[in-house]
């Protein structure tokens, strides 16, 4: 494969040598091989689920059934997935950009175990029926607090590292990550807020009732979305794709307006999910319009790791790697526009309650989240376990259209029955009566559950590809010389004048 | 202007209190007025809270997860209301903690689905859903029927939902774990009329899952869907009573 070009060390005296940082990396591994697996649960689970839409006997009540389970799978592809792509490159990133070890090696692995906790204790809550019932805060009060203080040590260990960075700068990466880590923070905490029935229940009341709750759960519910599963992935971006085509980023001055408009403007559109509700209708309107504006700032920030390829784009034709992170980008342009469009009160009114939504939603999940995580994880396991390469980068390339042709499944089938599904609710036949019942349309979408479940199936086969392929990689004998005291800051730089 | 940036790129606290602040303004100024504002939930009447029966229906239902295919929330579009009613005001769910609004309809809304079918049809619908709908995808719930209720701790939820502004009244609290018996089982020895006289006489008191030997999660869940959507009398309810003028404004 065409990795970047591996200089050999360069023979440093010990005294220089002392001085440079040795980082952390077994803490990486750990972190990538916990998302590998949490991944795989995630995305089986997501698998099982879309066929008990279509054959609901796969439904085994009490404790498997759609209703538990769709939390698991929201739960496991989003936070110990995606979490703990996040935590390993973030910690890859902020400890190669500030050529500092990770602040302490104690708290790295307390976040890596607690966070692995929380992870149980939400899953395992799901099954046996313990859940606030808020969709992406499922998880009771108990495992609410201990994520709090998992997270807090994580805010402390990545600001700590940045304390004692070597580097004068912080990298526009960082900003990203620090903004995802303190964001989901505050939005934790305000959602959460409940009173449990008495200690030694598992079970709570949310602080919030009616209208004020639905609306702090949904500025919570889509800045879960714009912080966790897009500002910290933008992170991702802002490392990987300019180290994977030994490019610098293509604009700094774009990087930061990307940086600010994003975060200011992405808090604003939560109430686009509760367009025609008994929310107040000033609440929704401005909702809507923060939605449609940030469609240029989620456009500029693509473009910015688009163009970064400018002058290497004949990389894109053989590395398959480049390949999953600029796909990503591409569903992340396609997702970030077909958003604002769904939050156009009269789409909106289409849109809402169908399956268009969940297409939407897998869209930026797998196309955007799952690509620019698969990307970064190609780069990163070579370069933890010291080998030259990934064992196969034919294994990749199939990995990439496997997954790639599943997406394109799924999401067109979603599109098709999300749009019937909301015009055959609103038909009228010439007598002015409703043309379908209710049941009419549900068997409506069968033909396009099957497909949908087929379009999952793609991606979780590619995910098995890759789990294999990183499997033979680590299993491997080759190795190339640790260059863990060499950072090579270079291809990632900002430009010049910073 | 870059210039001035780099000092937040070379300053990580200032940089974590900027982001913060610019955070901080849209969840401020959209999420606050609704604390406030008079005019975020409509003054309609009848809206009580749930008796401890029904509130016990809501667990499960939040349990289960009904409300990641079923929505409660009636938009204002035409086929909508057709189909299921009335919209859905604010009122209905102020004493939802947290709200059930939904955000999918894999299966219908259930905002207004208190007494639209029979108890019986609801026990033979959550047995087995495709025994009376034979195209439905749901799951089957039978063992709602066979699980008596456990140590619900009514009391003490019912204490913990006044606290967060519920207006329960000391007297239901006292008398909590009498009226969930009382509604769901009409042949106990506790006269319902207390259960109504706290609750109002559009309580439903009878054995709601087909077996009076025992109280189950299943008479539980059926109280609270008969419950759903049955409060607000609309003949009363006024649509742009925010535009009028309010009585007393003159003076």
């Amino acid at each position: 494969m065409s990795q970047t070009a591996i200089a050999p060390p360069p023979k440093v005296a010990p005294a220089a040598a002392a001085s440079r940082p040795v980082y952390d990396e077994t803490i990486l591994k750990y972190f990538t091989i916990a998302a590998m697996f949490w991944g795989i649960a995630g995305f089986a689970v997501g698998l099982l689920i879309a066929v008990q839409m279509a054959f609901p006997d796969f439904n085994i009540p009490p404790y498997l059934t759609f209703g538990r389970l769709r939390p698991l799978h929201t739960s496991a592809v989003i936070f110990a997935f995606g979490g703990n792509v996040l935590f390993a490159t973030s910690y890859h990133v902020v400890q190669r950009t500030c050529r500092a070890r990770l602040f302490s090696d104690g708290l790295s692995w307390f976040t890596f175990w607690g966070y692995q906790t929380f992870i149980l204790m939400a899953g395992l809550g799901y099954v046996f029926g313990v859940t606030q019932g808020k969709e992406y805060a499922e998880p009771e009060w108990y495992a609410d607090l201990w994520l709090t203080i998992v997270w807090v040590a994580y805010l402390i260990n990545f600001l700590g590292t940045l304390w004692k960075r070597q580097e004068k700068h912080i990298y526009v990466a960082n900003w990203f990550y620090l903004a995802f880590i303190v964001t989901v923070a505050i939005l934790h905490l305000v959602n959460n807020v409940s009173v449990p029935i008495q200690i030694g229940s598992v079970h709570s009341y949310s602080a919030w009732a009616g209208v004020q709750s639905a609306l702090i759960q949904w500025w919570y519910g889509h800045n879960a979305v714009g912080f966790f599963l897009t500002a910290g992935f933008l992170g991702i971006m802002y490392y990987y794709i300019p180290k994977q085509a030994n490019r610098p980023v293509y604009s700094y001055r774009l990087s930061i307006i990307h940086f600010w408009a994003l975060i200011f403007i992405y808090i604003w559109a939560g109430p686009h999910h509760l367009l025609y509700t008994a929310l107040p209708d000033w609440a929704q309107t401005l909702g809507m319009t923060f939605s449609i504006i940030l469609w240029m700032p989620s456009w500029g920030g693509m473009i910015n790791g688009m163009m970064t390829l400018s002058g290497a784009w004949h990389k894109l034709r053989d590395d398959p790697i480049l390949q999953f992170m600029i796909i990503a980008l591409s569903f992340y342009g396609m997702s970030t526009f077909e958003g604002p469009l769904m939050s156009i009160k009269a789409v909106n009114s289409l849109s809402h309650y169908t399956d268009w939504t969940i297409g939407h939603v897998h869209a930026g999940a797998l196309g955007w989240v799952a690509f620019i995580s698969f990307g970064a994880i190609y780069y990163l396991v070579p370069h933890l376990w010291k080998k030259p390469g990934m064992y196969s980068t034919k294994l990749i390339s199939l990995h990439l259209w496997v997954a790639t042709v599943g997406i394109v499944v799924y999401i067109t089938s979603m599109w098709v029955a999300g749009i019937m599904q909301g015009l055959m609710w609103r038909a009228y036949n010439e007598m002015g009566f409703l043309t379908y019942s209710f049941v009419e349309t549900v068997a409506a979408m069968h033909p396009y559950y099957i497909i949908r479940a087929i379009g999952g199936l793609l991606f979780l086969l590619g995910a098995l590809i890759m789990v294999f392929n990183i499997w033979k990689t680590i299993a491997s004998p080759d190795s190339v010389a640790s260059e863990t005291d060499t950072p090579s800051l270079t291809p990632a730089a900002l430009p010049e004048h910073v | 202007m870059l210039e001035k940036h780099k000092k937040l790129e070379r300053n990580s606290m200032l940089l974590l209190i900027f982001t913060v602040i610019a955070v901080s303004i849209g969840g401020i100024i959209e999420i606050l007025p609704l604390f406030r504002m008079q005019t975020t939930i409509e003054p309609v009447k009848g809206v009580r809270p749930y008796t401890p029966l029904e509130l016990m229906g809501q667990e499960i239902y939040i349990r289960e997860g009904c409300n990641t295919c079923h929505s409660q929330q009636i938009r204002p579009l035409r086929d909508e209301q057709q189909r299921y009613g009335h919209y859905s005001l604010a009122a209905e769910s102020m004493y939802d903690h947290p709200f059930v609004w939904g955000s999918k309809r894999t299966g219908p809304d259930l905002a207004r689905v208190g007494g639209k079918y029979s108890d019986e049809w609801h026990v033979a619908h959550l047995k087995n859903p495709r025994a009376v709908v034979p195209e439905s995808i749901m799951p089957s719930y039978a063992f709602l029927a066979e699980k008596p209720y456990g140590d619900w701790r009514i009391k003490k939820r019912l204490k913990v939902l006044q606290s967060l502004g519920v207006p329960y009244t000391q007297a239901m609290i006292d008398e909590a774990q009498n009226d969930y018996e009382a509604q769901a089982n009409p042949n106990t020895i506790i006269d319902p009329s207390g259960l109504q006289e706290r609750y109002g006489d559009k309580v439903a008191v009878r054995d709601f899952d087909g077996n009076p030997d025992e109280i189950t999660e299943m008479d539980a869940l059926i109280a609270y869907l008969q419950k759903l959507g049955t409060d607000v009398d609309f003949s009363t309810y006024d649509p742009d009573y925010a535009l009028k003028p309010k009585a007393g404004a003159a003076k």
